[in-house]
């Protein structure tokens, strides 16, 4: 079996949920195949990044809900230069700010995969792709997005 | 009630500038050296001072600055929220604010860096596991400050059709006045326009000439009631007005901030204007924080010298320079060119303008603006003012 394919080299910064779970049910749903985000049971309203209270309504009363893992680019960015020692000998790659206009137009960061010199256009439509990562120490899933 | 026309800086100081890693001492020494050159250019003695104001985590603790300089008294110690270089004139507005209201007659806003000592901006923490806001960028290679401003910028500029030349005209502009300026890193280093467009990018827009150097250094202003201001050695500059914070939800986690394509002044500068009763025609001379050049753009059109869909007109090298440019700008070489000291050198360059003492001099300049730390939050801006704006 081949080595699974990452955007990005090994030895990246590996997320691990907060200490106070804020975001544990985001890092879950990444695991399950599910892009979640917050949804206040009073008010409907979507809400993210997470946050412990509806700052539509104030409501302590957010759940956690599955939204349509597609959207479109609201802002890119091509990264050279190497910031970290995993990126030392990799090269460019893209940096993608998706909007996902199913679910109140909340945005999400990601990689585009594909081609990192490709032209990127805002506005353009993605859908994500999730990326285990079985074998890291906690086993992680990362949300990256393709054309 | 405000604090315009109340409170006056009396004296700047700095230590010699040195690039990243090559300061000769340690980090609270040069505060320390900062601190005293500022009073000795106020004519103050340095037992006078009751407080200190900074901004950005600096590490150099008030107490012990006290203690170090055998303070009689301490009186007032403040850190401004936030990190960058938003906290700059916010720094300056708080050691204000004490100083109207009575909580000191003194007070010392300074900042000090030497990050060879310390963990270096723009690098990536050492450790294998990031949470909250970092899970959400750093293992998809989000992790400098460049790469975190980056897409604000190509929002931006997308937006509103502005092109590159625009960005290159403030790298230009700085390293221009950095000639003229003994005290600049890169005094002796000019900058030509077919030298930035042939340089790398660091991360699209940014090329290497937009983003700000890394330097060692230390900065310091001295403020004192306007009455006391009078009878010091050196021309006051007074505060007209300050102003701090961001736009609804700036900091909403994961690049969410509804106002994205921003450099957080939108709801600033409305303020700034009010307090001082003036606008952008009455400003003589700008200095704005570079982290990114792309910043600067935003944050001028934030305070209205030219709309978005101008700034490829307005952004050229022959209006930002002085002496007789339409809004000089950074005039001492600012982050990109005279020293990263966080920002604080360009409060000292303002001041330096109002008395007539720049290097790149702005003909009876009587208004200056400063702009601190755009796209983060906290950012802050505050205007200047001679005694005849009064």
């Amino acid at each position: 079996m081949s080595a699974p394919a990452f955007v990005l080299p090994p030895g990246m910064p590996r997320p691990v949920p907060e200490a106070d779970q804020l975001d544990a049910p985001y890092w879950e749903g990444t695991r399950a195949g599910e892009l979640r985000v917050q949804r206040c049971r009073a008010c409907r309203g979507f809400q993210w990044g997470p946050e412990w209270i509806c700052h539509r309504c104030l409501a302590f009363d957010l759940e956690w809900v599955a939204v349509a893992p597609r959207g479109r680019v609201y802002s890119w960015e091509r990264a050279w230069h190497p910031v970290h020692p995993a990126l030392r000998e990799h090269g460019p790659y893209v940096v993608v700010l998706v909007e996902l206009p199913e679910a109140g137009h909340v945005r999400m960061i990601g990689n585009l995969m594909g081609d990192p010199m490709q032209e990127v256009t805002i506005g353009a439509s993605v859908e994500a792709v999730f990326e285990p990562h079985d074998d890291a120490t906690p086993p992680f899933t990362l949300v990256q997005w393709k054309r | 009630m405000s604090i315009r026309g109340r409170v006056a800086i009396v004296g700047v100081g700095e230590t010699a500038y040195y690039k990243h890693g090559r300061a000769p001492e340690s980090e609270f020494a040069l505060a320390l050296r900062a601190i005293l050159s500022a009073c000795e250019d106020a004519g103050i003695d340095p037992r006078q001072v009751d407080g200190f104001a900074s901004y950005s985590n600096d590490r150099n603790d008030p107490s012990r600055l006290a203690a170090a300089l055998g303070l009689p008294e301490l009186r007032f110690s403040n850190m401004q929220w936030g990190g960058g270089g938003g906290g700059g004139s916010a720094a300056v507005g708080n050691a204000a604010a004490a100083v109207a209201a009575g909580y000191a007659d003194c007070v010392v806003v300074f900042r000090a860096l030497a990050q060879g000592q310390f963990q270096r901006f723009g690098s990536a923490p050492p450790g294998g596991t990031v949470s909250g806001e970092a899970a959400l960028t750093f293992p998809y290679g989000l992790i400098s400050p460049a790469q975190r401003f980056a897409m604000r910028v190509m929002r931006f500029m997308h937006d509103h059709g502005v092109r590159p030349e625009a960005q290159r005209a403030i790298a230009l502009a700085s390293y221009h006045h950095a000639q003229s300026n003994p005290r600049a890193v890169m005094h002796g280093r000019p900058l030509s326009a077919e030298a930035y467009d042939a340089s790398r990018w660091i991360v699209e827009p940014f090329r290497l000439y937009d983003c700000c150097m890394e330097n060692d250094g230390a900065a310091a202003l001295v403020l004192v009631a306007a009455e006391r201001a009078r009878d010091l050695r050196r021309p006051a500059t007074y505060l007209l007005s300050v102003a701090q914070g961001s736009e609804y939800r700036n900091a909403a986690r994961g690049h969410n901030a509804p106002t994205y394509a921003s450099a957080s002044f939108t709801t600033v500068a409305p303020h700034l204007w009010e307090m001082a009763g003036l606008g952008a025609k009455d400003v003589d001379v700008v200095q704005s924080y570079e982290n990114f050049t792309g910043g600067v753009l935003m944050s001028l059109v934030e305070h209205g010298f030219f709309a978005p869909e101008e700034a490829n007109e307005f952004l050229t090298f022959d209006n930002l320079i002085a002496p007789r440019g339409r809004l000089p700008l950074n005039t001492s070489g600012g982050n990109l060119a005279e020293c990263y000291m966080h920002g604080l050198e360009l409060q000292i360059e303002a001041v330096r303008q109002l008395r007539g003492q720049s290097t790149s001099q702005v003909e009876s300049a009587r208004v200056g603006l400063v702009i601190s730390g755009p796209m983060v939050t906290p950012v802050s801006s505050m205007l200047l003012g001679t005694e005849d704006t009064l």
